[in-house]
C-alpha cells in the first residue's frame, strides 16, 4: 500500500499532462490573430515592395542582424540576431490598396513568440528612420 | 505550536525554492532594448560598408560570391532582386592564446585550492571553444545620385558577420556579432582583388 499512493500520483498527473500532446504547438498561438496583429502590422504609404524590402534588410542590418532568407516574390525577410541570445524574425511586405504596403514583423525568442509591444514598436520606429515614411497602426 | 510554526516554516521554504526555479532558473529574458538602434549603429555600419563604382549589382553579386567562396563558406541563400547573399561555414575555435591563458589560470586556481583545502581529489575543470559556425549576409543597393535616382554604375555593399561558438562538451558559449573592425577590411580587401577579376572577365 505505501508504494501504491505515491505511482496512483505520478499516474494521475502523466495523464494529466499527457492529454496536452506537445505535437498541439504547431497549431498553438497563445493570443488572437487579431490581437497579434495589432501591434505586429503597421502600413506605410508607398507602393514599392522592393523599395520597402530593401529599407527591412537596411534596418535589420542596423540592428546587428545577419539575414538567413529574402524573397522578393513572397515578400519576406528572415534574419537572426546574436547579441548573448539569439533572436529570430520574419518580416513580410504585401500590397494594401493601390498605395499602401503592409509590413508585418513576428520575432521568436527561446521556443517563444515574442510578444513585448514595445519591441515592434522599436522596430517600426527604427523602419519609418530609414524609410523616411511614418508607420501607421492597422486597424 | 511549535509544530505549526515548523510547519510554516516548511511552507515558505517551498515558496521560495519554487520562486527559485522560477526566476534563477536559467530563465533568460529578452533584453528591453534588442530592437532599439544601439548608440554604435553608426560606426558598425561605416565599418560593414563600402562603395563600389564602376560596376553593376549583379556584377558585384557574382564577385562576392568569389569571394566568400575563396574563404571557404558556402552559400545558403541569395535573392538577386533584392541583392541578398547568405553564406556559412564550420570551423575550428580553438584559440591557443586562449587554451594557454586558461591553464595558466585554472592551474593557478588549482593550486589556490589545494593550498586552501586538504582535499586533493578535486579536479580543475577546463573547457576549450572547439567548433565555431559563422555566418555572413552581404547586402548589395544601388548607390543614389545627386537627384536621388539609383545608378547602375556605382553600388553600395553592407557585410555582417555572426558567429556561434561550442565548447568541447558541445555547450554554446558565445553568440554573438563579429564586429572587429580588421575583420571587415581584410574581407573588402578581398572584395576589391575580385572585383578587379570580375571585371576583367565581363
Amino acid at each position: 500500500m505505501r508504494v501504491r499512493y505515491p505511482v496512483l500520483a505520478f499516474l494521475g498527473a502523466a495523464l494529466l499532462c499527457g492529454c496536452v500532446s506537445s505535437i498541439d504547438q504547431v497549431t498553438k498561438t497563445g493570443q488572437s490573430a487579431v490581437q497579434m496583429r495589432s501591434y505586429q502590422e503597421r502600413a506605410f504609404d508607398t507602393a514599392d515592395k522592393e523599395q520597402t524590402l530593401r529599407s527591412v534588410i537596411a534596418t535589420l542590418q542596423d540592428l546587428n542582424f545577419v539575414l538567413d532568407k529574402a524573397d522578393l516574390d513572397l515578400g519576406m525577410v528572415t534574419a537572426t540576431k546574436l547579441s548573448g541570445y539569439q533572436l529570430r524574425i520574419t518580416v513580410t511586405v504585401r500590397p494594401r490598396g493601390d498605395a499602401q504596403m503592409l509590413v508585418r514583423a513576428n520575432a521568436g525568442y527561446e521556443e517563444e513568440v515574442v510578444k513585448d509591444l514595445k519591441f515592434y514598436r522599436d522596430f517600426f520606429t527604427a523602419l519609418e528612420k530609414s524609410m523616411f515614411l511614418t508607420a501607421h497602426e492597422v486597424d | 505550536m511549535r509544530a505549526l510554526g515548523a510547519r510554516r516554516h516548511g511552507w515558505t521554504g517551498a515558496a521560495l525554492v519554487a520562486f527559485a526555479c522560477l526566476f534563477g532558473g536559467g530563465c533568460q529574458t529578452l533584453p528591453d532594448t534588442a530592437m532599439e538602434l544601439p548608440p554604435e549603429s553608426l560606426k558598425l555600419r561605416q565599418l560593414q560598408t563600402r562603395r563600389v563604382e564602376g560596376i553593376g549589382e549583379t556584377a558585384l553579386l557574382a564577385a562576392t560570391v568569389g569571394v566568400l567562396q575563396d574563404l571557404g563558406f558556402n552559400i545558403d541563400e541569395s535573392e538577386t532582386q533584392l541583392g541578398v547573399i547568405v553564406a556559412s561555414k564550420k570551423r575550428s575555435a580553438v584559440d591557443t592564446a586562449d587554451i594557454v591563458s586558461s591553464s595558466l589560470e585554472s592551474l593557478f586556481f588549482s593550486m589556490l585550492e589545494a593550498l586552501l583545502s586538504a582535499d586533493h581529489e578535486s579536479e580543475g575543470d577546463i573547457n576549450f571553444d572547439v567548433t565555431q559556425r559563422i555566418r555572413v549576409s552581404v547586402v548589395t543597393r544601388p548607390a543614389l545620385d545627386s537627384t536621388g535616382q539609383p545608378r547602375a554604375d556605382a553600388q553600395v555593399i553592407r557585410v555582417t558577420i555572426q558567429r556561434l561558438v561550442w565548447d568541447d562538451e558541445g555547450n554554446l558559449t558565445r553568440a554573438e556579432s563579429v564586429e572587429d573592425p580588421k575583420v571587415y577590411q581584410k574581407f573588402f580587401d578581398r572584395l576589391s582583388k575580385s572585383i578587379f577579376l570580375e571585371l576583367q572577365a565581363e
